[in-house]
């Protein structure tokens, strides 16, 4: 990371009468527009050269952490490394200049792609049928959640308002349930990590439409009751939903379908490699059980004969509809094909297996150097938490302190404080695709900042020191909102 | 393997270190029952040799086609510099930027991006963006009925020129939080929003009013009156816009005499490939005034411990990760990446590139008609004002006349006539700066062939 | 130590409840309760007239990395709100118990007070914490 002096903004460098000629198409003779409809000043839009802007924004890309700079072991986040080919094969001119309206008789191949992806990821998930629509894991979240409604509905069964969600549960499960109307339990975890199966048998009833679930959870151990809890859940007429957030733990090992789940979203942009884009793009397929296949949201890729074509309300009438205006991320999409095709049939399992064993090397190596791990009975999934308590209490050093002199040693911090249960967590995603001489630095710089806790506690309450920017302002930020530019402002 | 680095001596090693006796072992938590075979429906690995060969084939059966399709996806030109940036490591393999200091590059094109959007909607305060124009629609009305405190009725009034797959967006995604959508009709002679259409809502409190501009038959909608109309009910103004249109168009924060409410669009025009619909990006921007009721990520601008500017999240206790079942929505996301690239675009055109962008479009799109328009037929449906896009009619069948001119390599348009059965044989069709007049004479003389020999 | 004014009533939602002259009641959250949310970047208010039960959600307070409802003591109408805090919520961190108030009730049954805790009891509930 280079790039430590302030940069402009654009509009500070901004002068009126410049511009980048080469980009633009030159004058037009438009057909004259109303004056009641017409804009009668230019908008405030930078005035630069070419050069100007490809500097600015080279310079501010420097300003960033990312994967192909830095190590980033983002719990939940699976941030491993996104295949260059992927992004290369997906912006060939035929797929990035397809019109999303382009007929069938011209979209073969990349209907193709898709048609062939939904195939691969039911077979790696265990179920029956794949939409790749929605467009961000929560889109697939509400997808999921609505299907399930419509499929109570369509039984006449409309008195199941109610999800179950584990205490532990990413904040997306509860706000989905929201949005669509539902009412939200929480079911409480026990000490090591499981679901507490009492409390989910009081809690399930004729209200109950389904419970959400994450597994491995996002404490980073594996859901070892999870068919008695398939089963709790469908005998009290609920339906089951997977939130693949953590499905990198078990690619190739174990599927959601056969744990008992009916309906599942996958991140692609994470377990499929496709990248995160500073935050998104996404792309949160869905597959379903085969009781929900008719609920799917459209389109949907389906075949006939060697003909690839678009499945919508025609052949789904009973869809939960369409999420976005054409085939959600279709691009992504292609990037998790190639993704896909590359690492093949034995290369899935070895994603889970390669994951597993950095997060539990990391983990038995930070336990080892005095670390608390939050489910030390445990073994680790694909990723795990350690907690600072003991930190907190004798040093003062907290989460965020060693989140921020994290920096500082060139690593991109863990998830911290999440999941809210456990205090002053980390929680640790090294994934496969890390060497192991990285994740023994990270021990080291663990280790260091502990130390250096010992000697200098307000040292670390300043961290980070060599970003672009020390510790910012959120007070501020939100009480006094500054959220664009104003010249003279 | 693929991907994965470890030699068999770190393997080895590391399970020492774990107590393992092998990775199978780390999975011994999981029920035997539950593990699963070999996966006989995912093909064997390809080299990145192999993949590549495959991707070529298939992007070659798709490309090449002159295309006259534009229905809410726009084939601009996008300067080389725009995904040549984009694309740079430091920006595609980045997270979210929650770690602000580690992530001052996304955050600072963010703030530029909200600038910019805000300069070009007319409005004052813009999100990181969504998902995309559709779901952005969506999460629109939702936040207008938040925003809308005085009004609970949850009724929206939506032209039925609005794009109809945006419609069925906010079909399937608003009516569990108490949307009710109430259709309203548009003029056949100038194929905007009829006046008669809103009065028959009057005094019925509707939460929200929505218009396209230019709306989904590239035509003009007196904005002004609708505007000021919906006001007058004591509801609240949902524009949906192209941004590209935006530097010729008066912006909506200047429709009628306060302005629209609640603006929001796909921003694929600024800079986005066509790329079979997707990634695109939504955006969406309001008054200051809801500014806790917009959705999404929000940038905002701060100083450090030091007293030096920088930028960082904000606003975030109203997201999913904190308020969850409370939270305004459980979107996460920003399409980080397409916003990076539309705030290159943007900063690449400038406002006289915009414009000419859009000036060249509609004066193409004019080309496009009169030519179309001069084959004996075929006529123009509606009348009045438009921007790049515009509806004819045509002597035959739609659906026949496009799949032979795909046989031809030319995409003809948006078949009108499944949305809207009652515009007969109806036609959408767009012609962006990217269409010479070679292109133009070459659909011409292509659809007048196919029109000749079918005629008696 | 957090402060707790021995005159005040408590719930252990970490609201506090004075009882005015008038009969009506004021209301706010507890120092604790400011302390442990940290500096408040918004602050919403119930609307003047709204009447709410007793444990109803009915004003919302944010801090950077936290939101949390603030609720009814017990039934009533609004009758006052602190409209001071929607701009300036850094009042409620600066003096909870004073400037800070979030909004006045008027008790549906004055006698509803009588079953909230008091300081000691309060207290004694924030040293199980």
């Amino acid at each position: 990371m280079k790039a430590e002096m302030t940069e402009k903004l654009i509009f500070e460098i901004s002068r009126p009468g410049r511009a980048a000629h080469a980009q633009a198409p030159g004058a037009a003779d438009a057909p004259a527009i109303p004056d009641a409809l017409r804009r009668k000043t230019r908008p405030g839009l930078p005035e630069v050269s070419e050069l100007q802007a490809v500097r600015h924004f080279t310079r501010l890309s420097q300003k960033n952490f990312s994967i192909d700079t830095h190590f980033y072991p983002l719990g939940s986040c699976t941030m491993k490394y996104n295949p260059r080919a992927c992004n290369r094969l997906a912006m060939l001119p035929g797929f990035v200049g397809r019109h999303p309206l382009a007929p069938e008789s011209h979209s073969q191949g990349f209907l193709a792609c898709l048609y062939e992806l939904q195939e691969i990821l039911k077979d790696v998930t265990g179920m029956a049928g794949v939409s790749l629509t929605p467009m961000a894991g929560a889109q697939g979240e509400f997808a999921g959640v609505a299907m399930i409604q419509a499929y109570h509905r369509a039984r006449d069964d409309h008195a199941r308002k109610q999800i179950l969600v584990p205490d532990a549960a990413h904040g997306t499960n509860p706000a989905t349930a929201a949005m669509l109307g539902c009412t939200v339990r929480e079911i409480p975890t026990n000490a090591d990590g499981d679901v507490d199966v009492d409390a989910l048998k009081a809690a399930v009833g004729p209200q109950t439409a389904g419970i959400m679930l994450t597994n491995p959870s996002t404490f980073g151990v594996f859901e070892r009751r999870i068919k008695e809890i398939a089963g709790i859940v469908h005998e009290a007429g609920g339906l089951l939903y997977y939130d693949g957030a953590n499905l990198n733990a078990i690619l190739g090992k174990v599927r959601p379908g056969d744990m008992g789940f009916d309906v599942i979203h996958m991140n692609l942009h994470k377990t499929f490699s496709t990248p995160h884009g500073g935050g998104g793009p996404g792309a949160g397929a869905v597959g379903v059980s085969e009781r929900l296949k008719p609920f799917m949201p459209i389109p949907v890729v389906g075949r006939r004969g060697a003909d690839y074509r678009w499945l919508d309300e025609r052949d789904l009438p009973q869809t939960i509809g369409r999420l976005s205006a054409w085939m959600g991320n279709a691009g992504v999409l292609l990037r998790a094909y190639v993704y896909a095709r590359m690492l093949g049939r034995e290369g899935m399992h070895r994603v889970g297996e390669f994951a597993t064993l950095n997060a539990n090397y990391l983990a038995a190596r930070l336990a080892a150097n005095g670390f608390e791990l939050a489910f030390p009975r445990r073994r680790a999934s694909h990723e795990f938490i350690i907690t600072l308590k003991r930190e907190k209490q004798q040093l003062g050093l907290t989460a965020t302190d060693v989140a921020k002199r994290l920096l500082d040693y060139g690593f991109h911090a863990p998830t911290i404080y999440f999941p809210l249960t456990v205090p002053e967590c980390l929680l640790i995603e090294p994934t496969e695709t890390e060497d192991r001489e990285t994740l023994d630095a990270f021990v080291d710089a663990l280790v260091a900042i502990r130390e250096e806790a010992k000697q200098d506690i307000a040292k670390l309450k300043g961290a980070p020191y060599t970003m672009p920017v020390r510790r910012l302002d959120d007070v501020r930020a939100a009480r006094q909102l500054d959220l664009r530019y104003q010249p003279g402002a | 393997m693929p991907f994965i680095p470890h030699t068999e001596a770190d393997v080895k090693d590391m399970l020492g270190a774990i107590g393992a006796p092998s990775i199978d072992a780390l999975f011994d938590e999981i029920p035997a029952a539950l593990r699963c075979g070999p996966l006989k429906n995912v093909p064997e690995g390809l080299s990145e040799m192999q993949v590549s060969r495959l991707m070529s084939e298939r992007a070659a059966l798709d490309g090449g086609a002159l295309n006259f399709i534009g229905a809410g996806a726009y084939e601009h030109h996008i300067p080389a510099a725009v995904w040549e940036i984009t694309t740079r490591g430091e920006f595609y393999s980045a997270y979210t930027p929650y770690q602000a200091e580690a992530s001052q590059g996304t955050l600072q094109v963010l703030y530029e991006y909200q600038t910019m959007m805000t300069a070009l909607t007319g409005m004052e305060v813009s999100n990181a963006s969504m998902y995309d124009g559709a779901s952005s629609l969506g999460e629109a009305l939702l936040m207008a009925l938040r925003a809308n405190r005085n009004n609970g009725s949850g009724r929206v009034l939506m032209p039925r020129t609005v794009h109809p797959y945006y419609r069925d967006v906010v079909g399937a995604t608003t009516p569990a939080q108490g949307i009710t959508i109430a259709h309203l009709d548009y003029c056949p002679r100038r194929g905007v929003t009829l006046a008669a259409a809103l009065a028959a809502h009057e005094g019925s409190a509707p939460t929200a009013v929505v218009i396209q501009q230019p709306n989904f038959f590239g035509q003009l909608e007196d904005v002004d009156a609708i505007t000021d109309w919906a006001h007058a009910q004591g509801a609240l103004v949902v524009a949906v816009v192209n941004p590209v249109s935006l530097a010729l168009l008066k912006p909506p924060g200047e429709w009628g005499a306060q302005g629209a409410d609640i603006v929001c669009g796909d921003g694929q025009p600024l800079g986005a490939p066509l790329s079979s619909g997707g990634p695109y990006f939504g955006f969406m921007t309001t008054k200051m005034a809801y500014v806790r009721e917009l959705p999404g990520r929000i940038v905002g601008r701060t100083v450090d411990l030091d007293g030096r500017p920088g930028f960082t999240l904000t606003l975030q206790a109203r997201e999913q990760h904190i308020r969850r079942a409370k939270a305004k929505s459980n979107i996460c996301t920003n399409q980080g990446l397409l916003v990076t690239a539309a705030t290159i675009h943007m900063s690449l055109l400038g406002p006289e590139g915009l414009e000419q962008v859009a000036a060249a479009s509609m004066a193409n799109t004019r080309k496009l008609v009169e030519a179309l328009t001069s084959i004996p037929g075929v006529r123009r449906v509606f009348e009045g004002p438009g921007f790049h896009e515009a509806a004819i009619r045509l002597p035959q069948p739609v659906a026949p006349l496009l799949e032979r001119l795909s046989q031809r390599d030319i995409f003809g348009g948006f078949d009108l006539s499944r949305h809207y059965p009652e515009l007969g044989d109806a036609l959408l069709v767009c012609a962006t700066e990217t269409k010479t007049e070679a292109d133009i004479d070459t659909y011409r003389r292509t659809l007048a062939e196919l029109l000749a020999k079918d005629s008696p | 130590m957090s402060k707790v004014p021995a005159d005040l009533k408590y719930v252990k939602s970490h609201e506090w409840v004075r009882v005015e002259s008038d009969g009506t009641l004021t209301i706010g959250i507890t120092d604790h309760a400011q302390a442990a949310l940290g500096d408040l970047v918004f602050v919403e208010v119930p609307a003047v007239g709204r009447k709410v039960g007793a444990n109803e959600a009915c004003a919302v307070v944010e801090s950077v990395k936290a939101a949390s409802d603030v609720y009814a003591p017990v039934a009533g109408e609004v009758v006052a709100a602190n409209e001071a805090l929607g701009t300036s919520p850094e009042i409620l961190n600066g003096d909870p118990y004073g400037a800070g108030w979030m909004w006045k009730l008027k008790p549906t049954n004055a006698a509803d007070v009588d079953a909230l805790l008091d300081a000691a009891g309060y207290e004694g509930y924030l040293k199980t914490l």
